[in-house]
């Protein structure tokens, strides 16, 4: 057998000789990074007021200026607008449409109105769309919204008959709506892995998911948005379930999703049974136990237990997205498991 | 000092990012994110690994080198990049010494040497030697695939050279980065857990650092570096070390050639164990310390792979019984005579900011506010430094001039032969870590146990199939497995985790060929063969 011993010296506990004692360096200069190309001011008008932001804003930012608060559901600070949901839009003078704010740059001399009735009705029937066909009872952001703006989704009429899962029926075909009833995208909970929960009957198409999943952040791209129109839907490839898929469970796909439509298992579970309570819970910042990158978790805890870890959207390690063990791997440290051997 | 040089944020500006021994997709993931961020602004990947890994899939390059010829290919590199006459000679004049030795010692190291060596074709060699060289700003990541053999240091050394021979380091985007395994590895460091060291990477053998901390504790410190781990267990062998104090490690299982570890750790006097689970080193203790989990459960702070001090909070109280690793330190201290009275993170921090230079501006109040700091930061305005050794690019220098450390290839200690044929290398997987101790406690769907992954390749050479159960065995000991069929590896390279120790007991397997400067043990280069079950032999 072959074995190569490390340096011991008969002078046991203590190596001798040792190479001659560091002594610290000086400090050089306090590194920065190169200088961020300046940018130019521009002035534009919002809701009467003038407003100046850098060059490259967009109006969603200048809006943020002003303390006008936009509504937005695709919209998330961490990843590239895709303008889909229609909620942020503003009324721009001179443009035959209304602009999505979260993606249009500013330019010098723009008259931009946020709270005109033409934006107000946009906003008010986008809402109402989506919350007569998709069930909203967990998207807090949007309820407030529709309130906010009057809508009532009710007015579209009670639900029609589901159609059950969309990938189950011929694509494109639909039958002539009945004007009576409210068409919905109500289709049964997937449940197919022990970490996430699926329940397309909660989403709005935001895209979101498929960002974090996609080029935004993860890389994985194990979701895309299937099928055209009303059909539309969050899909895996060939809709098979997760564990089939390319899925590695890092969940920032729920991370990002504003309706619960993607929701922890273990979240899911509480809520079935009526034990999640969030306005009991603490939240916490502290650092991931695993691997040595840094990644802040906000640990969500209920009567002294972990029930979900997080991410906070801006901080510059994470970016609000984690990786499998930081989002469940905290388990071991549940008071029941703790006794238990390795 | 010792840390990565670079922060994240480099990662995504630099031109050219080289991921040595590292398979960052899986084990950093959320640092493959700053890589892949930085590979969309156009930087080009390399992935240097035996393997190859979901990270490599990324690369605009793969470099399929032997297990543990990492010499030979920074060596090789090295003498193309001065044949080509692509150093960087203003920075070499200006802040290195021993240049001309350091070529003398690359110069045996053809491109032919190093594809013989290492088995990357000597283009490949050649165009990784120039794209590196000719980058404006590169950075250099490594992991265990550099670190867990029996020449550690002389790996790193040899990835030093080729910054400094190009003048890849101290400069915005270009440096050289260890990317630690474990959340609080170099704040350990940070804080002396190194045999030579004391807080602040302050060398234990100078006597006027030395005394600061003997003043300031009001205690004499022994003058001479004490023992790494591997140096522990040979002490033990010698019975020389007969008790020992555990404070949340795993050795019985995550010691190599754990056979022997098991026979030292039961031979000790006395076994104390403090940690948050029952391991399988706890179930071995005459005295088990519960303890509480630093992360959730304690208050304190933590140091990352970019040098980046942050914060740890309680989220939780600890279940009964069990206490705050301080608590229990404290308690231990007064049971001995000493009473320090009630512990206090806060205050503990501050006394080591009294004592360590590097952390001495990290105030609590500013941790909080700027969401952690990076080291070194040396008085309460100083934001702490984006890299490390800017001081290199001074002129005049400041501070000694960084020297080339000349370093010779050296193969694997557990040589292959027809007994052994097959390179046993191991490492972690996405949804698990080090020995299951806590990923074990989740259900992940991507899991699927233990296995001994092999080519193909050598699936049909040796007449075995997918999810067959076959003897491994090595010099040491010999571990039973399923077979998975892994096209990332090559003829004659087999792989395996340490993650599921219940099932398989990989380090049965494992060399504990120990790097005399490091102590780490050579993890990454087992030899073994593999022995077909006969069909009625239970698996």
């Amino acid at each position: 057998m072959e074995k190569k011993k490390p340096v011991t010296q008969e002078s046991f506990p203590f190596i001798a000789s040792a190479p001659s004692p560091t002594v610290p360096v000086p400090p050089g200069p306090i590194p920065a990074p190169p200088p961020a190309a300046s940018r130019n001011e521009v002035a534009l008008t919002i809701d009467g007021k003038t407003a100046r932001v850098p060059e490259g804003s967009t109006l969603l930012e200048a809006c943020k200026t002003q303390g006008i608060d936009t509504p937005t559901l695709c919209y998330l600070e961490n990843l590239n607008p895709v303008n889909v949901c229609r909620v942020c839009v503003v009324e721009l003078e001179g443009a035959r449409t209304l602009v999505p704010a979260c993606s249009r740059r500013v330019e010098n001399g723009m008259v931009v109105r946020t709270d005109s009735e033409r934006v107000r009705l946009s906003r008010r029937m986008v809402l109402e769309f989506l919350a007569s066909s998709v069930d909203v009872s967990t998207a807090p952001e949007l309820q407030s919204y529709l309130e906010r703006y009057g809508g009532q989704p009710e007015r579209y009429g009670p639900a029609a008959q589901a159609a059950g899962e969309p990938e189950a029926g011929p694509a494109g075909v639909h039958a002539a709506p009945d004007g009576l009833t409210a068409a919905t995208v109500a289709q049964p909970v997937k449940i197919d892995n022990d970490l996430y929960v699926r329940d397309y009957g909660k989403c709005i198409l935001c895209y979101k998911c498929v960002q974090a999943c996609g080029e935004e952040a993860q890389n994985t791209f194990a979701i895309a948005v299937a099928g055209r129109g009303f059909d539309s839907r969050i899909s895996t490839e060939f809709s098979v379930p997760l564990p089939d898929s390319a899925c590695v469970y890092c969940g920032n796909c729920i991370g990002v999703c504003p309706t619960g439509a993607l929701m922890f298992k273990s979240e899911y579970d509480m809520r079935e049974a009526g034990n999640w309570k969030e306005s009991e819970q603490q939240r916490t910042d502290t650092i991931c136990p695993y691997c040595g990158v840094g990644c802040t978790l906000t640990l969500h805890v209920q009567d002294n237990q972990i029930v979900k870890a997080t991410s906070p959207l801006d901080q510059e390690v994470t970016r609000g997205h984690l990786c499998i063990k930081g989002r469940f791997g905290w388990q071991f440290v549940r008071g029941k498991d703790k006794k238990k051997s390795s | 000092m010792g840390g990565g040089t670079s922060s994240y944020q480099e990662i995504e500006d630099a031109d050219l990012i080289l991921l040595w021994g590292s398979n960052a997709r899986e084990t950093h993931p959320i640092f493959f994110h700053h890589v892949l961020k930085g590979v969309k602004r156009g930087a080009r990947l390399f992935v240097i690994d035996p393997r190859r890994t979901s990270s490599a899939q990324w690369a605009d390059g793969w470099l399929g080198l032997e297990v543990g010829s990492d010499i030979a290919l920074s060596n090789a590199m090295a003498r193309e990049i001065l044949d080509a006459g692509l150093e960087n000679r203003f920075f070499i004049d200006h802040a290195t010494s021993g240049f001309n030795e350091y070529c003398r010692s690359v110069d045996p190291y053809t491109l032919e040497r190093g594809e013989r060596e290492t088995g990357v074709p000597a283009e490949s060699i050649r165009r990784l030697a120039h794209e590196y060289a000719r980058a404006q700003r590169a950075e250099l990541c490594w992991t265990l695939g550099i670190t867990e053999h029996h020449n550690a240091v002389d790996n790193v050394l040899a990835l030093i050279n080729l910054a400094l021979l190009t003048g890849h380091v101290g400069k915005y985007g270009s440096g050289l980065n260890p990317l630690r395994g474990q959340n609080n590895v170099q704040g350990g460091g940070d804080m002396g857990a190194i045999p030579d060291r004391l807080p602040g990477f302050q060398h234990v053998e100078n006597d006027s650092l030395r005394n600061r901390f003997e003043e300031a504790w009001g205690a004499r410190i022994p003058p001479r570096r004490g023992l790494h781990l591997s140096g522990m267990f040979d002490a033990m062998e010698k019975g020389k070390l007969t008790a020992l104090y555990i404070l949340g490690e795993n050795p019985a299982v995550s010691e190599a050639d754990q056979g022997r570890a098991r026979r030292l750790l039961e031979g000790l006097e006395c076994l104390v164990v403090q940690d948050l689970l029952m391991t399988d080193t706890a179930a071995m203790a005459d005295v088990v310390l519960p303890a509480a989990a630093g992360w959730c459960e304690s208050e304190g702070t933590v140091t990352s792979s970019e040098r980046k001090v942050q914060r740890v909070r309680r989220a939780l109280s600890p279940p009964p019984g069990v206490r705050d690793d301080l608590e229990i330190i404290y308690e231990l201290s007064r049971r001995l005579g000493k009473d320090w009275g009630t512990p206090d993170p806060k205050r503990i921090w501050d006394e080591l900011r009294s004592l360590s230079p590097m952390h001495r501006g990290m105030t609590y109040e500013r941790l909080e506010a700027l969401d952690g700091i990076r080291w070194p930061c040396y008085d309460e305005v100083h934001p702490g430094e984006l890299y490390l050794h800017s001081r290199l690019w001074q002129k005049p220098l400041l501070g000694p001039q960084a020297p080339f450390s000349p370093v010779e290839f050296e193969p694997p200690v557990d040589k292959l032969d027809n007994q052994f044929p097959l390179r046993l290398t191991t490492g972690r997987r996405l949804d698990s870590y080090n020995t299951g101790a806590q990923t074990s406690s989740y259900s992940s769907p991507l899991r699927r146990g233990e296995s001994l992954d092999l080519s193909p390749e050598d699936g049909e050479r040796y007449g075995v199939r997918e999810g067959e159960r076959v003897k491994v065995v090595s010099r040491r000991g010999s571990v039973i497995a399923p077979v998975r069929f892994d096209t990332g590896l090559r003829p004659g390279l087999v792989f395996m985790t340490l993650h599921f120790p219940d099932e398989v007991q990989t380090n049965q397997l494992t060399i504990d060929a120990v790097d005399p400067k490091s102590g780490t043990a050579e993890f990454k280069a087992s030899a073994v063969r593999i022995v077909k079950l006969a069909a009625s032999q239970p698996g």
